[in-house]
């Protein structure tokens, strides 16, 4: 097996008494989708914090290409190539595709904009990733449609040679159509080389594009498993909660 | 990014070029149809403004002879300039989604600091306007700091300002007191007018930086390989310019005044403020600042998200709102002559109506300088033509309110319709 480009070992995070992580294992590999999956209050959420560098763990090693790193800031994780695509897309809405895709990181020259070149680097990208439906990256995103948006937040990841995507709930609430887009979307992510660690409630989808699957249980990784080894039933049990994986963590 | 990959069947059909446009493509008989689109969806900018401004010039030149004369034109542009200036202050805080109530006191209450300076404390004219400068900044600071930082309504924070300020006001000048600006400098800015031929130099100019922006623009984007709007456009940009410029400039070259005081040219406040809304501008559409203050106006979180350092650019905002009213207070006092203690009271209002009613969305995010400069010339033509008419005062703030409430209606309703078009999926 290749070296993860990411692996977390014994990741705990506790807020006050509450501990909502007691350490977690997680690997995600380039070229790979590792689909997170686990019940309301399993710490999905709060694993995710912690890669992004926003919620930092209290213990537990993190290695980024075998190497140890820290995590303490968003900036940590940018520096490193880790990108967040979050649940509620965090586009501005009356910024057009080019400004949200190169909020934060505008290219300028002489002080001020280049604009030619964010408008072609955003429309390579976008290309890149096989997008059809955006008819021009001038167009206001509160013009388009959710699945658009999400393809533009997506596409805003991987503008800048990004090693490891996070998807937070991609395709929650997409209509069938759109999903599919998406779906597509984050197969050609790992295409490109890209490690994709994706959390979806949907089983379907997860199915659909998941290499490998990882349940956490109430803090814990009960199972990490090879998406063609396991079945949706198994997946549920792990789950719930009513069954329990034996095999080795792949 | 590595290479992109494509699908056989679509790469068969279609070449990668027409898949994604960038809206620069095309006629201009393309062009405008995309902008007529974008104009029926929603985004109609300072369409109604200038539409109000045409149709009360119609309506006023009607209802009075005295409307349409040189001698009017010319002071309708200097009773706007005050209102011009404040509601390019009031932009940069509105397209943050938030509001400076203390703007017009702020203005007033800088003035009063000065001429209490020069008048009693004798000092130089240009030291007690850096004062008056620095006061502006401490003010917009002071609101930055608890807007920003604290986390307060800026409503709120700036309306107590608004009462705070007068009471600041009333010290500084004390009651029922009035000084008058002894400044010649000052007095200039508003009475004075430029040499003829300065006035058509400053056509050439003007013409000249927006072409150059124009063409460096375009030479920026072929560089980048990315498509150029037809260069026809560029022809009809310098064509509006030299039109409306040159007729508003030869109608200020004609004598005003009388055969034996011949009082004629551009009064010195358009220049300065065309200098202060070229640079804004700049800022707002060609820098990181301005991109930011679009962009926290738009989605805040979105922004955080993104690296901005949202709390900084809000206080920045309020800091650069503040120290715009001072140039706006300074363009008011050389205008009436004198400063007195309710300086700078009434005119806040009149400020938000201008941005609003020039298009800039009370909402955030939405807006330009420019819009701003059409409201204060539409909200200007109401104040100049009731004036006219001889109506009681009352009429005035009666109109100006009615038309506050109904720009701020068309641009709740046109956010609704916002979205919907253009989308193809």
């Amino acid at each position: 097996m290749d070296q993860p480009i990411i692996e977390l070992t014994g990741v705990v995070k506790s807020f006050g008494p509450v501990s909502v992580l007691k350490g977690v294992n997680l690997k995600a590999y380039a070229g790979k989708v590792t689909a997170l999956v686990g019940d309301n209050g399993a710490g999905k959420s709060t694993l995710i914090k912690g890669l992004a560098g926003v919620q930092p763990y209290d213990e537990g090693e993190v290695r980024f290409d075998g190497e140890i790193v820290h995590l303490g800031t968003p900036r940590d994780a940018s520096h490193l190539g880790i990108e967040v695509v979050y649940q509620d897309l965090a586009l501005a809405d009356n910024l057009d595709i080019v400004q949200n895709m190169f909020l934060g990181r505008e290219e300028t020259s002489n002080g001020t904009f280049d604009e030619g070149l964010m408008e072609r680097e955003a429309a390579e990208t976008l290309r890149g990733l096989s997008v059809r439906t955006v008819k021009s990256v001038r167009q206001k995103v509160s013009s388009l449609s959710g699945g658009q948006r999400q393809t533009v937040a997506i596409a805003r990841s991987v503008l800048k040679k990004a090693r490891l995507v996070i998807l937070d709930e991609p395709t929650a609430a997409l209509g069938v159509a759109q999903t599919e887009q998406v779906l597509a979307l984050v197969t050609r992510l790992a295409e490109q080389g890209v490690a994709v660690i994706i959390i979806s409630h949907n089983l379907a989808d997860v199915f659909a594009v998941a290499d490998y699957i990882s349940v956490l249980y109430l803090g814990q990784m009960v199972a990490s498993v090879e998406a063609k080894n396991t079945t949706r039933d198994d997946v549920v049990g792990y789950i719930t909660g009513s069954k329990t994986y034996t095999g080795e963590p792949a | 990014m590595s290479t992109p990959n494509f699908e056989p069947a679509s790469q068969s059909i279609l070449t990668t070029n027409d898949l994604i446009g960038s809206g620069h493509e095309g006629t201009v008989m393309d062009q405008a149809r995309a902008w007529l689109q974008r104009v029926r969806g929603g985004d109609m900018g300072p369409l109604p403004a200038i539409g109000g401004f045409v149709v009360l010039s119609i309506l006023f030149s009607f209802l009075s002879p005295f409307f349409l004369t040189e001698r009017n034109f010319a002071n309708l542009i200097t009773q706007a300039a005050t209102l011009v200036m404040l509601g390019m202050a009031l932009v940069f805080v509105i397209l943050l989604g938030e509001i400076d109530l203390s703007a017009g006191v702020t203005s007033g209450v800088t003035m009063c600091l000065f001429i209490v300076l020069t008048n009693v404390v004798k000092m130089d004219w240009i030291l007690s306007l850096v004062i008056a400068f620095i006061a502006g900044i401490a003010i917009g600071t002071f609101i930055g700091f608890f807007v920003a930082r604290v986390g307060i309504p800026s409503f709120v924070v700036t309306l107590g300002l608004f009462l705070g300020l007068q009471g600041v006001e009333l010290v500084l000048i004390g009651s029922g007191g009035l000084f008058r600006v002894e400044t010649p400098q000052i007095l200039a800015i508003m009475n004075e007018n430029m040499p003829l031929w300065a006035g058509w130099v400053m056509l050439a100019v003007i013409a000249l930086v927006s072409i150059g922006t124009t063409l460096w623009d375009r030479s920026r984007r072929k560089r980048a390989g990315v498509p150029n709007r037809t260069i026809a456009l560029l022809w009809i940009q310098l064509a509006v310019i030299l039109v409306i410029g040159g007729v508003v400039i030869a109608l200020l070259s004609q004598n005003r005044g009388s055969a034996l005081y011949p009082v004629q040219g551009v009064p010195i406040v358009v220049p300065f403020t065309l200098a202060i809304l070229w640079a804004g501008t700049f800022v707002l559409d060609r820098t990181k600042f301005g991109r930011y203050i679009y962009a926290v106006g738009g989605n805040a979180e979105a922004a955080r998200r993104a690296g901005v350092k949202v709390v900084l650019i809000r206080w920045v905002a309020f800091i650069v709102c503040s120290t715009l009213a001072v140039v706006s207070g300074l363009f008011s006092i050389s205008k009436v002559g004198s400063v007195d203690a309710s300086a700078g009271r009434d005119i806040v209002l009149s400020g938000v109506a201008a941005a609003v009613v020039g298009g800039v969305s009370l909402f955030g995010g939405r807006g330009r300088l420019m819009h701003a400069a059409i409201g204060a010339l539409v909200i200007a033509v109401i104040t100049n033509g009731l004036g006219l008419l001889n109506l009681p005062a009352g009429a005035n703030y009666v109109v100006t309110g009615s038309v506050l409430i109904l720009a701020a209606t068309v641009d709740a309703l046109s956010r609704r319709r916002a979205g919907g078009s253009l989308v193809r999926s």
